[in-house]
């Protein structure tokens, strides 16, 4: 097999043990990869998973016995966070095609990047949409790629933002950029939780 | 079992497996549990089981170990649940909950900040 690959890999310590996901999501062009790249700690890879849509979780498809084969292909990249946190960081396209695989692979992500050419921002309703209904948490984050400038107000009425998903302008090629999306995720992330583990206990009073 | 091929038809895959396209829903491998080697390859191993031990010698998550190999990551799951089923390789899988637990939130916050 290809034992060169493996000569130049940055192993991880032997203590980590826990892995955790992160996905960014977008149109084609939007500067996933980018994004990855800048905060990766490795060269981004690319890997595959290639499914028969058949029953799996797509309801009008269930009872079909012809198989439809899809692959996505999806890059990511990796952050060791301490000696036991590894986080990868998940380029995914946002294309409808890609969703059914969502609950197969990216089950138990801590949150979602949803990254934006305001160029193009149609191409991200629907995978805004999909986020929502699935409950993942997630914020959008603008790439800057120099065109018109538009206030947030403007792209949250083109997205149908809910007014509680934090909105962020970004440069995708920024390392610093880039860390800061993602601590902005985190601390969302951890808002939301926390208004959730408060919220049931109010209700019992 | 003849030697798979070096191409990527899909015939390889099913040889690579032994015929076995999906892992099922029982396959406990995330796409970033962390693998970790058990044991050395041995002449006369598969060759894509020997190359999995060579690359989990340090903790290498599932999603790596695929791309390595250059296999969809359903055929390294299938690979994977063999290996751990012989003992070869173990498996340190993502800590699972509905809710993330607001301790390891902080500690990804805090490893960010340092990044």
């Amino acid at each position: 097999m290809d034992s060169a690959t493996s000569d130049t890999r940055t192993p991880l310590g032997a203590s980590a043990d826990n892995g955790l996901k992160i996905v960014v999501v977008g149109g084609f062009g939007a500067g996933k990869t980018t994004m990855v790249r800048s905060v990766s700690e490795i060269r981004p890879l690319n890997t595959e998973e290639t499914m028969t849509q058949a029953g799996e979780a797509v309801d009008d498809l269930s009872g079909v016995h012809g198989k439809t084969s899809t692959t996505v292909a999806f890059d990511f990249g990796r952050i060791t966070l301490d000696s036991r946190n590894v986080l990868y960081l998940f380029g995914a396209p946002g294309q409808e095609r890609f969703w059914f695989l969502w609950d197969r692979l990216f089950s138990g992500t801590l949150g979602a990047v949803v990254l934006i050419d305001t160029r193009r921002i149609d191409d991200s309703w629907y995978a805004i949409d999909r986020l929502e209904k699935h409950g993942t948490p997630f914020i959008v984050a603008c790439n800057d790629f120099g065109g018109p400038p538009f206030t947030p107000e403007q792209i949250r009425e083109a997205l149908d933002l809910d007014p509680h998903v934090p909105l962020v302008t970004c440069d995708a090629r920024s390392r610093e950029s880039s860390k800061l999306v993602l601590i902005t995720l985190v601390e969302h992330i951890q808002t939301l939780y926390a208004d959730q583990a408060r919220a049931p206990r109010q209700e019992l009073v | 079992m003849s030697r798979p091929g070096r191409d990527d038809s899909p015939d390889r895959l099913y040889t690579v497996t032994g015929g076995r396209s999906r892992s099922g829903p029982d396959n406990p491998f995330d796409l970033v549990t962390l693998v970790v080697a058990e044991c050395d390859p041995v002449p006369g191993m598969q060759s894509e089981h020997a190359a999995i031990l060579r690359l989990t010698e340090r903790p290498t998550a599932v999603v790596e170990i695929a791309a390595e190999l250059k296999l969809p990551v359903s055929i390294t799951r299938i690979l994977l649940a063999d290996l751990q089923a012989s003992g070869r390789v173990s498996a340190r899988h993502p800590r699972k909950a509905a809710v993330p637990d607001p301790d390891i939130l902080e500690q990804v916050l805090v490893g960010l900040r340092n990044l």
